[in-house]
């Protein structure tokens, strides 16, 4: 039996998943990642620090703060610049807006539909109305989120090094808080929905890895894996090794030597005593076990984690109405350095790392997407995966191998975009 | 029947079709309008014909533009949605590089399966039927555009520059904080979203139709740019030419 999935679709980005099995063995399982090389690193050549949050925000609609944040972080670092407590509150504010948007976008855009058994989420719009507007609704609130803070909902124009070009007001602020409460019901329907989903048996162990930081990772000086990875951010290019593969325009990384995951079931394990109060309760609802060793419960940990960023927004939007937004000067960013940073972006955790020289300009710059991490784990899973299907028949085997890759939720456009470089 | 429209991506970041889902509410009324026949960033399956086609992206290699092609030859109308499919956006950069060398500092070797051909824009390998710029889109520019072909007339982008709107907004001049901008040579119709978000206009939606060059030139040499400077300025989201002088 040999399947070839072109440009499998509900992901972000394009790729093809290649199998190969014949009696009951498994001779190849590929996903191949066709998506076009935009060497964007050759692109960020020369600029000035100033343009660099704005164009690295390109590489990926999905997560464009993320990005934005990852690499502001890294300059500020490399130029010795330093935050204020409410610049550090909002972006915060920011990175929880981002990650409930992207994972409702994947929880039921991309992944609902397979457990539905439609191809996607439109021919339900008569049928199923109340899901689809449910779905619209909640999504609707990060990208308000991201909106109000960032100052539009893809691609920020808000962000500054060093801070804020444009503060919120206080009033879309209070706004959200209200429909962020408001919105609880829409979250306990969606947790029913997601508790009944028939989430496929299988369990293979792997290494989780993210960052650490006093509460629930999100931004974070410390790289925590379960196999024991213990290091700075400084570090993390001795951590974690990229190599390139034939079948993919992507780079592949891998701890020493090994397959390792990222992204919200990493986090949800390695730091399930740090979720709010009303996550943990959404996690026993969903019956998730912060050991488990199934990939598929990414979409459980996914929503546990947008429950989190709900009930965190909520408090820190209180938290800074109550401190009060004052416009803060910014001083304009001079001379150069070094230094790599990482953020908790919604698939994991994204580094960037740059060298300025002394005029503020890009000399290089050493970016690790968090698709590029899970790319190995996602295609040893499948190894794994495959062969207990086989009696299935082929329609089943090819569906259940699709709902195993977009499990991951991986981001193509990502992965293929910013990779490792050094200039000469 | 109700009209079938397909998205589609090339080489890009997805975030103009993102920017579409991201309309909700109406999105969900859209759906009451036409038939979304193809969207492989949401849905399975693929279709023969359509009536719309909105395209992201740039076209780099050749299986792209064979992909292309085949979606022209299936649909009435083709549309540019975004920067990176109307004049190859940020992705364009790259020409200024040499990718060769680019790619083996990536990836180490320039292994055959990473050859890319320069970024370009849609029209330079299918007819395009009209376009909506920015990077990413506005959403509400997307209704207007559809709005327009379901009731059979062009559609119409704003004719004048972003400084209007940015005059309009009663936003501060980015030029009299010390800032490059390019907003009067900018073609209208996002809002003036980035100035108003403290940053400056880069360009994304491309020039006016005839933008007044020799002048702002030398409004760009008097806040103090070299020539060299002043195409960096129109490069970062490949604006035609020599930035229209």
């Amino acid at each position: 039996m040999k399947i070839e999935v072109r440009h499998l679709s509900r992901i972000e980005g394009h790729a093809h998943l290649v199998v190969d099995a014949e009696h009951g063995e498994v001779r190849e399982c590929r996903l191949e990642i066709v998506e076009t090389p935009r060497l964007f690193e050759g692109i960020l050549k020369g600029l000035h620090c100033t343009d660099v949050a704005s164009v690295v925000a390109r590489i990926c609609g999905v997560c464009s703060h993320s990005h934005s944040l990852a690499s502001l972080a890294a300059t500020e670092k490399a130029l010795g610049i330093e935050t204020s407590e409410q610049t550090r509150n909002l972006r915060r504010l920011l990175a929880y807006g981002e990650i409930v948007q992207s994972h409702l976008l994947q929880l039921y855009f991309m992944a609902v539909p397979d457990y539905l058994g439609a191809p996607s989420l439109f021919p339900l719009a008569a049928a199923r109305r109340d899901l689809l507007l449910r779905a619209l609704r909640l999504k609707k609130l990060g990208n308000d989120l991201c909106q109000v803070v960032g100052g539009r909902a893809v691609h920020p124009v808000s962000l500054c090094i060093g801070g804020f070009s444009s503060l919120p007001e206080a009033s879309p602020l209070q706004d959200l808080r209200r429909r962020f409460v408001a919105a609880l019901p829409d979250f306990e329907a969606t947790v029913e929905l997601f508790a009944r989903l028939e989430i496929p048996a299988f369990e293979r162990e792997t290494e989780y890895l993210c960052l650490q930081e006093k509460g629930y990772p999100l931004f974070g000086e410390t790289l925590v894996s379960t196999a024991g990875v213990h290091a700075s951010v400084a570090e993390y290019r001795s951590v974690l090794s990229e190599y390139v593969v034939p079948h993919s325009t992507a780079k592949f990384a891998r701890t020493k030597g090994k397959s390792h995951m990222v992204g919200a079931l990493a986090r949800t394990r390695n730091a399930f005593a740090a979720l709010s109060p009303m996550a943990r309760t959404v996690a026993s609802a969903l019956g998730f076990t912060p050991c488990t060793t199934n990939p598929f419960h990414n979409l459980q940990a996914r929503l546990i984690e947008v429950v989190h960023c709900v009930e965190e927004s909520i408090r820190l939007i209180d938290r800074i109405l109550a401190d009060g937004l004052r416009p803060e000067k910014v001083q304009p960013p001079q001379g150069g350095g070094c230094a790599s940073a990482a953020v908790e972006a919604p698939r994991g955790t994204l580094f960037h790392s740059y060298v300025y020289d002394d005029r503020g300009r890009l000399e290089q710059a050493d970016c690790l997407i968090p698709t590029a991490q899970n790319l190995a784990n996602i295609e040893a899973d499948l190894r794994a995966f495959a062969p207990t299907l086989f009696p299935l028949g082929r329609e089943e085997f090819t569906r259940r191998l699709e709902m195993l890759v977009r499990a991951y939720d991986p981001c193509i456009s990502c992965s293929t975009h910013l990779l490792r470089v050094s200039f000469v | 029947m109700k009209p079938r429209i397909g998205f589609f991506d090339f080489t890009g970041c997805e975030g103009c079709q993102l920017s579409v889902l991201n309309l909700e509410e109406e999105f969900l009324e859209l759906l009451d309008l036409v038939e979304i026949a193809e969207f492989r960033e949401v849905m399975s399956g693929q279709t023969d014909s359509l009536d719309i086609a909105f395209v992201e992206g740039s076209i780099c290699r050749p299986e792209e533009e064979e992909r292309l092609r085949a979606i022209r030859a299936k649909t009435r109308t083709l549309v540019a949605l975004g920067a990176c499919a109307d004049t190859a956006g940020v992705n364009a950069l790259v020409r200024f590089r040499d990718a060769h060398q680019v790619r083996r500092h990536i990836y180490g070797d320039d292994h055959p399966h990473l050859a890319t051909d320069l970024p370009r824009p849609l029209s330079e390998v299918v007819r395009v039927d009209c376009r909506i710029p920015g990077c990413p889109i506005d959403g509400r520019e997307f209704l207007d555009v559809l709005q327009a072909l379901l009731m059979g007339r062009p559609p119409e982008l704003p004719s004048y520059a972003v400084c209007v709107e940015c005059k309009l907004a009663e936003l501060p001049c980015t030029f009299d904080r010390g800032d490059i901008c390019l907003g009067p040579v900018t073609r209208a119709g996002c809002a003036a979203v980035c100035i108003a978000g403290g940053d400056r206009c880069r360009g994304c939606r491309g020039l006016i139709d005839t933008p007044r060059q020799a002048p702002y030139w030398r409004i760009l040499e008097e806040a103090g740019l070299t020539e060299e400077e002043i195409l960096k300025e129109f490069r970062t989201f490949n604006i035609a030419g020599k930035g229209g002088r």
